[in-house]
């Protein structure tokens, strides 16, 4: 895709015919690259201000409003507090991985913002491999995680390293099982194609949501083990402040510490998207084809879109977060590999069982076929 | 190498949670030997705190003492200031005036229901819900309020006095508070409905850390750890004081609701349903109390007669006993507080072998200690 845009525009700009093609695809690429990190960066600066927000009015308080109005540069002071700390390592620490962990959990939790379909012509680089790239992508975190546990030489470090890689190992399972019927739906692994085949005429009857009984249950599913897999109240027990102090970045502080923060709500943001594109039809919206507009207005429509349903469920997260208390490592594990593996993948036998019955054809398909 | 997972060596782990730690609210050091995420053992170490609160009382005059009482359990202060001035009237045989009881009863269940509510909000809090908290801290500030009416202060009172209390009420507080216990008494449905029965809340208390009501009468529990038991014990029943015997309240007992009598979760649900006792006492106190002076005369240059008593009243956290004995001078010759939080640690290390670490917090909170009444 991204060649294809260097040669639009060494079209457009004949001045470039003379540069090989290589170095302008490299351009764009870097372009693409830093305005997709700018927006996730953005992004998360402010996930954190509307998260204390959040729990301001959830908790019959008023949250940050100091600076800026109502408080909305809160986030920038901070980080501005985070880069002039002093940046502490501890002396028996393992210094190498210590300074590698934190880029290991940003890289693998920002890495996945690139097949991201934030419109229809908004995305990084179509992967043909979309879901699994993002599954493997973000399964760096747990590298990331386990050795800043192990590499801060502290024990309460060490067993919130320990749990979050059980954790986010486990849940990783039910979170792949209840993505594939989406993929089998669509028939593709491209994050692009899944949001494509969930358009047309039925408006959110379309959406994957609701093509059958068991895509619906897959969302939740989905969603509640995506929920453990960011290390989210009620699952948050890798850090669980009150147990653990907080977990495998008890020991990091200024900027090595504002990673992990930013990684946290970047996860939390590459999940949404997911539940997004794959369930709730990406920047598809009933009585208006995003397609028909020309490109700039539909690219900026489907981008509102897909920015609104996705950060829905991300405010969603927060909500959780705020309202539930949190589990216990081993009823964690139980849930995991006890209820919510078992039926994802019962589900997923519906769904393919479903799929070969019906020819592909969903409920609202088949109910529209009885009107003719 | 031989690829046998069962031959493995693994190794206990020696943590030391605290004295900084989140949830040992306040210093308190627990050392942990753990088997991975299970506790073998939990050994409590206190005395991070230690002021000497009983020897500075055999320095200082009686009345003297009263602020001192203050810092024994900060979340309830006017009740250690009513049991020391009990304690006292009792050795002295001092004849306290009927409204100022009837004062003293007011302010210390208003004093129990705020401590109840830091032990409620904190526990959840523990237990990883943090709105919770906020709330019990919304309804506390307006209990601080009243007390800042009565006497200027909204953490240590310093407001009864030996032979009474320092003031009489202010205007309109008796309305202000009925003001409040309307307004309280809703919320307690709000948070069971929020959180005390929230699946993954009961799912971490129930039978967790059970104290059978023999081992809670064993190793001296009291209060509501002793209630959550199931055992119905309530010095303001069993050996009534002040004027709790024309006070018509129920003792709350753990039931097992949702596990086993005497795991976490009953010790929790009592103290819920105290708040809403508490709410009874205090309609009926402020409904019966009468008109007249607040003070007794006690004599400037206070000297009780040469002897010894004990006296115990039923706080917050528990039995607060306080021994005392004189030798007719101005201070005492000999003070000793029996703490609740400080005997409950007893139980500590037997009923939480076997637990997870996060049990431990768990079992923390249920207990509801406090430090500088451990310490002393």
């Amino acid at each position: 895709m991204l060649e294809s845009l260097a040669i639009s525009l060494v079209d457009a700009v004949p001045v470039l015919s003379g540069v090989p093609l290589w170095t302008i695809t490299l351009l764009v690429m870097v372009v693409v690259a830093a305005a997709v990190l700018t927006f996730a960066l953005t992004y998360s600066g402010l996930a954190t201000y509307v998260e204390r927000k959040v729990a301001g009015d959830i908790q019959a308080r008023i949250g940050p409003n100091r600076v800026g109005p109502v408080g909305i540069l809160q986030f920038l002071a901070d980080g501005i507090k985070l880069l002039l700390k002093e940046d502490i390592i501890p002396a028996k620490a393992d210094r190498f991985l210590f300074i590698l962990a934190p880029y290991l959990v940003f890289i693998g939790s920002f890495a996945a913002f690139v097949v991201v379909p934030f419109g229809m012509g908004l995305i990084a680089s179509d992967l043909n491999i979309g879901i699994y790239y993002v599954m493997a992508i973000t399964s760096l975190v747990v590298v990331g995680v386990m050795l800043a546990g192990w590499a801060s030489n502290n024990k309460w470090a060490l067993l919130g390293g320990m749990r979050a890689a059980a954790q986010i190992v486990s849940y990783e399972i039910p979170v792949g099982m209840a993505l594939i019927p989406a993929v089998l739906i669509a028939g593709s692994l491209s994050l692009q194609d899944i949001v494509r085949s969930q358009g047309g005429l039925f408006g959110i009857f379309g959406w994957n949501l609701f093509h059958n009984p068991f895509t619906f249950f897959s969302f939740f599913l989905y969603y509640v083990a995506a929920l453990a897999e960011t290390n989210r109240t009620p699952f948050d027990i890798p850090e669980a402040e009150s147990e653990l102090v907080s977990g495998y970045h008890v020991e990091y502080s200024g900027i090595r510490f504002a990673f992990f923060f930013l990684a946290e709500y970047g996860d939390m943001f590459v999940v949404s998207s997911l539940a997004t594109a794959c369930f709730l039809g990406g920047w598809h919206v009933p009585f208006l084809n995003a397609e028909a507009l020309p490109a700039v207005w539909g690219n900026l429509f489907s981008l509102g879109v897909f920015l609104g349903k996705t950060l829905s469920l991300v405010v969603l997260m927060m909500w959780i977060r705020w309202t539930l208390p949190r589990l216990r490592v081993d009823q964690l594990m139980r849930m995991s590999w006890k209820y919510l593996v078992p039926l994802t993948f019962f589900n997923l036998l519906g769904v393919s069982l479903w799929l070969l019955l019906f020819q592909g054809r969903g409920v609202p398909q088949m109910i529209a076929s009885l009107f003719g | 190498m031989k690829a046998n997972a069962g031959a493995l060596p693994t190794q206990e782990m020696l943590i030391n949670m605290g004295p900084q730690h989140p949830s040992t609210h306040g210093v308190l050091r627990v050392i942990l030997r753990t088997d991975g995420e299970v506790v073998v053992n939990a050994k409590p170490d206190v005395g991070y705190l230690h002021r000497a609160l009983e020897k500075i009382g055999e320095r200082v005059t009686y009345a003297q003492f009263m602020p001192f009482t203050d810092r024994l359990d900060y979340l309830a202060s006017m009740n250690c200031n009513a049991a020391w001035a009990w304690t006292v009237e009792k050795l002295a045989g001092i004849e306290v005036p009927e409204r100022a009881e009837y004062i003293r009863v007011i302010v210390c269940e208003l004093n129990r229901i705020s401590s109840h509510l830091i032990a409620f909000g904190s526990f959840t809090a523990d237990m990883g819900a943090f709105t919770p908290f906020l709330y019990a801290i919304r309804e506390r500030e307006r209990i601080n309020d009243l007390f800042e009416e009565i006497c200027g202060n909204r953490l240590t009172y310093n407001y009864v006095r030996i032979g009474g209390v320092s003031a009489d009420l202010p205007d309109r507080f008796l309305e202000k508070t009925k003001e409040f216990l309307d307004y309280f008494e809703p919320k307690v449905p709000e948070y069971n409905k929020l959180i005390s029965y929230n699946k993954i809340f009961v799912h971490r208390l129930a039978n967790v850390a059970v104290a059978t009501p023999e081992d809670a009468v064993g190793y001296g529990l009291t209060g509501p750890n002793l209630r959550g038991s199931g055992v119905p014990f309530d010095l303001r029943r069993n050996e009534p004081y002040s004027v709790y015997p024309k006070i018509d309240f129920d003792v709350c007992v753990g039931t097992g609701e949702r596990g086993t009598v005497g795991d976490c979760f009953d010790r929790y649900m009592v103290r819920i349903n105290e708040m809403k006792e508490s709410v009874k006492i205090l309609r009926q106190a402020i409904a019966q109390i009468p008109d007249g002076p607040v003070m007794a005369k006690v004599s400037r240059v206070f000297k009780p007669p040469v002897g010894e008593v004990y006296f115990r009243a039923e706080n917050p956290r528990g039995e607060t006993g306080i021994y005392l004995v004189s030798d007719g001078t101005v201070n005492p010759y000999r003070l000793k507080i029996r703490a609740p939080s400080f005997v409950t640690m007893n139980i500590f290390e037997k009923i939480t072998r076997g637990l997870m670490i996060a049990d431990i917090v768990a079992v923390i909170g249920s207990f509801d200690i406090i430090l500088p009444e451990i310490d002393r």
